[in-house]
């Protein structure tokens, strides 16, 4: 084992515990108000705004689009500057945040809007990081 | 429901330094500048009876200046604790709770001495689904948002650089600012890059300081030696603790809910209010201020600040102390965007706006988390 800093490293909650056992798949989870088939993120076992607890686990394209950032100069241990913090936008409608890879970490490489599909970086057996990169194809 | 001119601000004071300030702990920066706002009333200690703060808890305040109080709020949503904090007081004031409240900011946030910070859960929603992917303090995520403002409007990187431009030419008319020689869109552009698009002096101050405000019902409040200060309207909320989950990344729901509840409960319109706050963490706040609050259409903040509509000699002077970007920025800087309205209404501000009867004091809490807004009169 390395003494290197890492990223934070996420502890899942009861609540949460199937999205990131979705990620150690390498499947991208999101649950969805059966009332509307709108998805939501982060999870939580009943719909925002209604509480409604009629909900299923669908698994997300992994597509979507990249809907903002910024560019950190002053990284934190675990990290190398200058990296962005990104915002994608899934298809599926809901936004999270992530790190865009396989991608130059400049303002001309990351066009907003651009499209993105997801990745997973594995941290240990239990972890492994939903990050995107440029869409191919 | 809290009527117009019902509370009045009968005591106000900041530290008596701001800036630097290593002789002092984050709880004698409360004690120093309640002091000073108790002895600014004409009040003792033992006056008052209701005690509201963020960032120590009420009962480190109360206990360490000696006070048993009848009223406390510990509301800890960010730098527009404050705000909320006053909205609250009014509120317990009106109803009989209390008296004679004491709401007090102090922050060792350059020294970071006895300074209250949690340490980040990685369990918590943001520490799952945001701290993982590298976010390091507010100037990276406060930020977020702005790429995307910037092109759902077609604006650029000079329109943010404009609002520090503006701000310094207030803060070059104040004795207390940290910065006071005026600078250029370029001077802006060319400063240090923290987090693209942000450079250096689109990013507030990091200080050491505090401010206190000593609130009453208005018909005591003719007693006390200074010209009062009214609350005319009040409004509070909140949206997310997450930046990523912004319901609309060009505007915040929290301020589209605080913001009109206070105007609408002053019973004012736009054209009414002379002078307005808007808490500047960084230099895009005022942009969703002017139009979240209504004094711009969407998308028109940025124009309507390059038009020199909010700076020195115009008809909506905005952030006249310099804001967090130029005149102090402890790290909840709510407290020092109303120490300046409460001298505006009572015609003491170093930039005056002559004749001004109607401040509007608008805070954020967290990222985008947090609002409150004060209207404050002095007739």
């Amino acid at each position: 084992m390395s003494d290197a800093p890492k990223r934070p490293r996420p502890q899942p909650t009861p609540e949460t515990k199937f999205f990131w056992e979705g990620c150690a798949r390498g499947e991208l989870l999101l649950q969805k108000d059966n009332a509307t088939g709108k998805c939501y993120f982060p999870p939580r076992p009943f719909v925002p705004g209604t509480g409604s607890t009629d909900i299923s686990v669908v698994k997300a394209s992994g597509r979507g689009r990249l809907y903002s950032y910024v560019i950190n100069h002053r990284p934190p241990p675990g990290f190398t500057a200058p990296y962005a913090i990104a915002v994608v936008e899934l298809d599926e409608g809901v936004r999270m945040m992530t790190n865009i890879v396989d991608c130059p970490q400049t303002p001309e490489a990351l066009v907003l809007d651009m499209p993105v599909e997801v990745t997973f970086e594995k941290i240990d057996d239990e972890i492994s990081l939903p990050l995107f990169r440029p869409a191919k194809g | 429901m809290l009527k117009p001119r019902e509370i009045a601000v009968v005591g106000a004071a900041e530290t008596t330094s701001l800036g630097k300030i290593p002789g002092m702990s984050n709880i004698q920066l409360h004690a120093d500048c309640a002091l000073n706002a108790i002895r600014d009333a004409g009040l003792k200690v033992s006056d008052i009876d209701g005690i509201a703060c963020a960032g120590e808890s009420p009962t480190n305040v109360a206990h360490y200046l000696g006070i048993v109080p009848k009223y406390v709020d510990g509301t800890g949503v960010g730098g527009c604790s404050f705000m909320i904090h006053v909205r609250h007081a009014a509120a317990a004031i009106s109803a009989g709770l209390c008296k004679t409240v004491l709401i007090t900011h102090g922050e060792s946030g350059n020294s970071r001495i006895g300074l209250n910070r949690p340490a980040p859960n990685p369990q918590a929603l943001a520490g799952q689904f945001e701290a993982p992917y590298g976010p390091f303090g507010p100037p990276t995520m406060f930020t977020i948002p702005v790429l995307r403002y910037l092109k759902t409007y077609g604006l650029t990187e000079e329109h943010l650089a404009m609002v520090a431009v503006i701000q310094r030419e207030w803060s070059s008319q104040n004795t207390r600012a940290a910065m006071r020689d005026l600078t250029t869109v370029e001077g802006v552009l060319g400063s240090r890059m923290i987090a693209y698009p942000f450079r250096l002096l689109m990013c507030c101050l990091v200080t050491d300081g505090g401010g206190a405000l000593i609130l009453t019902s208005a018909d005591r409040a003719k007693d006390f030696p200074n010209k009062p200060v009214y609350i005319l309207g009040t409004g509070e909320s909140v949206e997310t603790p997450m930046i990523s989950q912004m319901r609309d990344f060009t505007s915040s729901a929290a301020f589209k809910v605080a913001g009109p509840t206070a105007m609408n409960a002053a019973g004012i319109k736009h054209s009414d209010v002379d002078h307005l706050m808007i808490y500047d963490a960084f230099a895009h706040l005022p942009l969703y201020g002017l139009e979240d609050l209504g004094f711009c259409k969407p998308g028109e903040a940025a124009h309507f600040i390059w038009e020199r509509n909010t700076a020195p000699g115009g008809k909506l002077p905005l952030n006249t102390n310099g804001g967090g970007l130029s005149y102090t920025h402890t790290g909840m800087y709510g407290m020092f965007a109303l120490q300046e309205s409460v001298r505006q209404m009572r015609g003491t501000a170093d930039a005056q706006i002559k004749g001004a009867k109607v401040s509007v004091c608008h805070g954020v809490g967290g990222m985008f988390a947090a609002s409150g807004t004060i209207v404050f009169g002095n007739e």
